[in-house]
């Protein structure tokens, strides 16, 4: 069975997709068929990669290095060689793993949140084709399948985000998640293309074995490998919610809860960290690229979570948080471990689509009033919602011994370490302490939800909540004891941990670091002190501190006023520019192609009358073509310059 | 000498007389069922057939290859006729007499257009010509009472033995000048006389004049439209898709294999016409009312296109004209095959009756737009992966114009062809009742439209296969 997985991992994709097309064209009408369906096939799909990280791990650290690959090519010709297939080795491997299971739960939630939705078929339908991008994604040998597969997730996103389409706001948002993230794939594509120009090649093995090299193969500059890397990065900047193109991913929380926990929390948004990941050794070759990565990400968590602080609805504070947890990734990555952005990743997507079929299953018992501020004492009418959301918000602080203990201070170890080294040590030392502040913001404004949500008494008396189904409490305990347990296999006392296994260049114990585990342990628990404090006992009047603050606090509810500044950019430049073409178009180009058009009809109207149906005239036109032809021929001087004119090359 | 090497054409040839004899036996009003019969052997042969992929052998020493050039296109002819006899089985029964006949013709067309591709001689290949042009000639005036049919059997036959002729002519000059008929011989020849003599010359020519009408090129295309519009529409379609593709098949094997060191002559002759194809087939089918007048346009306009490859005179060029031929078989028969099936539904040729047909029959609709839209080159359909290979074997070659000149007219070709999307999609339908097709014209929808869109997604496959035609012709 490990053997088959292994050899076999093109299925993982393939029965969602077959799934997808077996309810979109034929069980459409029977929502419990297509629900059953897509849960078997993605449950399937975990099965076989279940084997297939076993079989991985079994190999030891075999795979690393030697990565199973199986090929097919997909288009072929002189200098350009296209193939697709499948990459197995433990990244990919902990990937198939991770996106598969959190889909198998989300599979199973959302036949208790989508109850009764008028497009319940639908919605497993595009559930099966987000599984079956995401996971051709995650295998992909190569950049092109990977940008393939890139943009199909990016249709389903749109598609899942206004799944509820008749509603305006969430039309809205499906718009500008595609529009926001597209403007980052130009340039991933541009870098994809310039990848394959320069190296003739776009498989990852074999780029990570010229790219080093680059200077042998190519006649780059370390500049030009720079901005090639720059521009590469712009595409994970859009899709993982990086600053300045984050803001898509709190709008895309108007799609249905397990869309949010899905794809914009533990999968999706994280195929931009993948990415870089995937192609660590081409910043890794240039230092600039890679401090750029680093403070990108270091930048973005810090400005998000100062954002997530003061916001009021649970899935809006999710998602910030989210952006600042993958900049937390790309931190890590910019700081040169593999290691320590796939770990966090890992872990990541347990505990936050945890939190975010936690909020669901209280937006279900509020009746889908978002506002924290009507919540309050849910703790009693809502138990196994309260013990594993806290779960949630344990690991998510960083608090001994939740998974994101283990995984957040794995990054703040590298970036530590990064800061010791040779260039730019003073921005990564920086970014340690932006990263281990950003880490006490955390702590405190999860607790700060967690006590609103949870405890004192209920705020609005006219919700009536109760606990959530099975089937939406089922999930929550499954990835609940992920949160726990899943940071222990990169623990320090593993001997071949996760570091083992995904890790790029040589392999290091984890170490141990006393000072950093010590200082961030007392700011995550000082910081939950003083959100118990504020919210919980109440001390002090959020609202007083609300008020003191009038002009800290304003700038981060308005979230910077990012998305204010875009408008007026896109109401004042952009359509001036916009107008501008458009009478270009109308007038000039128009007017070009309208007449050009028109003198086709015009000359084919009269080629026409040529074919008059008459024989003798088409014998004609026969024998005088002949003539004409053999006239030129003969008369044509045979030497090469005046042949050459018609384009011959000798 | 080996028989077996000849399996194909033998198994092809006892399968046009057994129906024949067949047809004889049973019932006049049972006999449309040879269709199937047809189809099924026709099949059967084109299965073996794969079988003699790597053997690149000859026969009668040298007169005759069965190497993988040939296979592949025989396997074209074959794909074709199977293809057409499925999907006519209907319109034969429309058409009310000598079922038997029909398929049988159709039979032997494929088989002259086999030998056609296989032949290695000037007799032999004139041979095969001749047996696929006669029965053509009979299948375009096979439907005896409709006066269009008549006219357009009559027009082929007389332009047909005239271009013939041509053919004929040119080929006697070249045994004239060299001595000999077999085409491996005649480089060698030539090469001994050292320059092109004028004689030469006009054999030439006349060469590409007697090719050129078979495919329709222009100006030896004048017969094209009128007996596309008039043939009965089965036979529209395997004469547009088989007879180009094995005139393509000989015109390829005798110019890069009797005249490689001409080859700068030659390609200026094939430039200046493929220019002139592409131009005036697509001009001229924008303003047609009548769709297989249209499709006749297009047809000589995708003639034009694979050309290109023969331009292109190595293995690349080739490689694309196997692959575009194969590719062009699958669009063509889909188009032809919903033009048939709306013809014998409601007797109509005319465009403007295609008027809402996605709300009559979604299925017709649809095929008839990936087909269009196939040949138009879009994206990810199986022609735009054609034309690439096609174009992109001679943009380094310094062709650049002829590519300029190609693409500007598929866009140009993009107008006529949406235009009958925008009338069956757009507008409304004069008469609602649904278009009945029957089960055969069904599969061969689904088979085109399939094979089109797979073959634009992933066109590896048949890449292959073309490249093993490809190479076996220049070792």
């Amino acid at each position: 069975m490990i053997d088959f997985a292994l050899h076999n991992a093109w299925l993982i994709p393939l029965l969602p997709a077959i799934a997808f097309l077996l309810i979109f064209l034929v069980f459409r009408p029977l929502p419990k068929v297509s629900a059953f369906i897509g849960i078997t096939a993605i449950f399937l799909s975990f099965v076989l990669a279940v084997h297939v990280g076993i079989g991985v791990i079994q190999a030891g650290d075999q795979f690393v290095e030697h990565p199973l690959k199986q090929v097919v090519t997909w288009f072929e010709m002189s200098g350009l060689k296209i193939e697709m297939g499948v990459q197995i080795d433990p990244t990919s491997a902990m990937m198939l793993f991770m996106v598969s299971l959190v889909a198998l739960m989300v599979n199973i939630y959302s036949l208790g949140y989508m109850h009764g939705d008028q497009a319940f078929s639908r919605f497993y339908a595009f559930l099966a084709l987000f599984a079956m991008s995401m996971l051709g994604l995650v295998i992909a040998p190569n950049l092109l399948q990977m940008f393939v597969f890139w943009e199909l997730v990016g249709l389903c996103s749109y598609l899942l985000i206004g799944f509820w389409w008749h509603k305006y706001s969430a039309r809205e948002a499906a718009k500008k998640a595609f529009i926001t993230t597209r403007t980052g794939d130009f340039g991933l594509l541009l870098g994809i293309l310039l990848l394959q120009i320069n190296f003739g090649t776009l498989d990852l093995m074999t780029l990570g074995e010229m790219i080093p090299n680059f200077q042998e193969y190519t006649n780059l500059s370390v500049g030009g490998l720079t901005a090639i890397a720059a521009i590469l990065f712009l595409g994970p900047i859009g899709k993982s919610g990086q600053f300045p193109l984050h803001v898509w991913l709190p709008d895309a929380m108007e799609g249905p809860t397990p869309v949010s926990a899905l794809i914009h929390a533990a999968t999706m948004v994280v195929a931009g960290v993948y990415l870089v990941g995937r192609s660590l050794i081409l910043f890794q070759t240039v230092p600039g690229a890679m401090a750029f990565v680093a403070f990108m990400g270091g930048f973005t968590a810090l400005f998000a979570a100062t954002i997530a602080i003061t916001q009021t609805e649970m899935k809006k504070i999710l998602a910030y948080s989210t952006v600042s947890q993958l900049g937390y990734m790309m931190l890590a990555l910019g700081a040169g471990s593999l290691t320590g952005g796939m770990f966090h990743l890992f872990t990541h997507a347990f505990f936050k689509s945890l939190m975010f079929l936690g909020a669901g299953s209280v937006l279900h018992a509020m009746n889908n009033d978002a506002d924290i501020w009507k919540y309050g004492g849910l703790k009693k009418k809502m138990p196994i919602t309260y013990w594993t959301f806290l779960i949630g918000c344990l690991a998510i602080a960083g608090i001994f011994p939740f998974a994101g203990f283990f995984s957040k201070d794995e990054i703040l170890l590298v970036v530590k370490e990064a800061s010791h080294g040779a260039q730019f040590a003073g921005l990564y030392t920086l970014l340690f302490w932006m990263a281990t502040i950003t880490a006490a913001l955390t702590a405190f404004y999860m607790f700060r939800m967690f006590f609103i949500c949870f405890h004192g008494e209920p705020r609005d008396k006219s919700f009536h909540p109760h606990e959530a189904p099975f089937s939406m409490a089922f999930p929550l305990v499954v990835l609940s004891i992920f949160s726990i347990f899943g940071g222990f296999i990169g623990a320090p006392w593993v001997e071949h941990g996760f570091g083992y296994y995904v890790r790029l260049g040589e392999y290091h114990h984890p170490s141990v670091d006393w000072a950093i585990i010590i200082v961030s342990t007392i700011l995550a628990l000082g910081s939950i002190f003083l959100a118990y404090w504020i919210y919980g006992k109440k001390a002090v009047s959020h609202e007083a501190l609300a008020q003191k603050f009038a002009p800290l606090y304003k700038i981060s509810f308005n979230k910077y006023y990012i998305d204010e500044i875009y408008l007026w950019l896109i109401h004042n430049v952009l359509d001036g520019l916009g107008r501008a073409l458009w009478w270009f178009d109308i007038t000039v180009v128009d007017g070009i192609i309208n007449g050009i058009g028109n003198a086709a009809k015009i000359l084919g109207s009269i080629l026409r009358r040529v074919q008059t149906g008459k024989l003798q005239h088409y014998a004609l036109v026969l024998f005088a073509g002949v003539v004409i032809l053999v006239l030129i021929m003969s008369f044509a001087d045979t030497s090469s310059a005046s042949l050459s004119l018609l384009g011959g090359v000798r | 000498m080996d028989l077996s090497l000849l399996t194909i054409e033998i198994a092809t040839v006892l399968l046009a007389i057994g129906v024949l004899v067949i047809g004889l036996l049973i019932p006049r009003e049972q006999r449309f069922g040879l269709g199937y019969l047809v189809t099924i052997g026709l099949a059967i042969i084109l299965f073996v057939s794969f079988g003699y992929y790597g053997i690149n052998a000859t026969a009668f020493e040298g007169m005759y290859y069965v190497d993988d050039f040939s296979i592949f296109f025989k396997q074209l002819i074959l794909v074709a006729a199977v293809l057409v006899t499925l999907a006519a089985t209907l319109y034969v029964k429309k058409m009310g007499t000598n079922y038997g006949e029909f398929f049988v013709m159709t039979v032997f067309a494929a088989l002259g257009m086999m030998v056609l591709s296989s032949a290695g001689e000037f007799i032999t290949l004139y041979l095969g010509l001749e047996t696929m042009t006669i029965s053509f000639y009979i299948l375009t005036g096979f439907k005896k009472n409709d006066s269009k049919s008549a006219e357009a059997g009559i027009k082929y036959l007389i332009l047909g033995a005239m271009s013939s002729g041509i053919l004929l002519y040119g080929l006697s000059l070249v045994y004239g000048m060299t001595g000999t008929t077999v085409i491996s011989e005649v480089a060698v020849k030539l090469a001994e006389m050292g320059s092109l003599s004028p004689a030469m010359v006009v054999g030439m020519v006349f060469l590409v004049a007697g090719f050129g009408f078979k495919i329709s090129a222009v100006p030896f295309q004048m017969w094209s439209p009128d007996v596309y519009e008039g043939a009965p529409t089965p036979v529209t379609a395997f004469l547009a898709v088989g007879s180009k593709a094995a005139a393509f098949a000989a015109l390829i094997r005798v110019f890069m294999i009797a005249f490689p060191d001409y080859s700068l002559q030659w390609k200026m002759l094939f430039a200046a016409l493929a220019a002139l194809t592409i131009i005036i087939g697509n001009l001229v089918a924008i303003p047609q009312t009548n769709i297989k007048r249209m499709l006749a346009y297009s047809s000589i306009a995708q003639a034009g296109y694979i050309m290109t490859g023969v331009i292109a005179a190595n293995a690349a060029g080739v490689r694309g004209v196997a692959f575009y031929g194969m590719l062009y078989v699958f669009a063509t028969i889909g188009a032809f095959t919903v033009v048939m099936n709306f013809s014998a539904n409601t007797g109509s040729d005319e465009i403007r009756d295609y008027a809402g047909l996605a709300r009559r029959s979604p299925l017709l609709a649809a095929v008839l737009t990936v087909c269009l839209l196939s040949m138009a080159g879009i994206p990810p359909l199986a022609g735009f992966a054609g034309k690439f290979y096609l174009f992109s074997s001679i943009v380094d070659q310094g062709y650049l114009w002829l590519v300029i000149i190609g693409l500007l007219m598929s866009m140009a070709s993009v107008y006529y062809y949406l235009s009958v999307a925008k009338v069956m999609y757009m507008a409304d339908p004069v008469d609602d009742s649904p278009i009945v097709v029957p089960a055969g014209a069904k599969a061969v929808l689904l088979i085109t439209m399939i094979v089109t869109v797979f073959l634009g997604v992933y066109p590896q496959p048949l890449s292959v296969l073309a490249n093993l035609a490809a190479n076996s012709l220049f070792f």
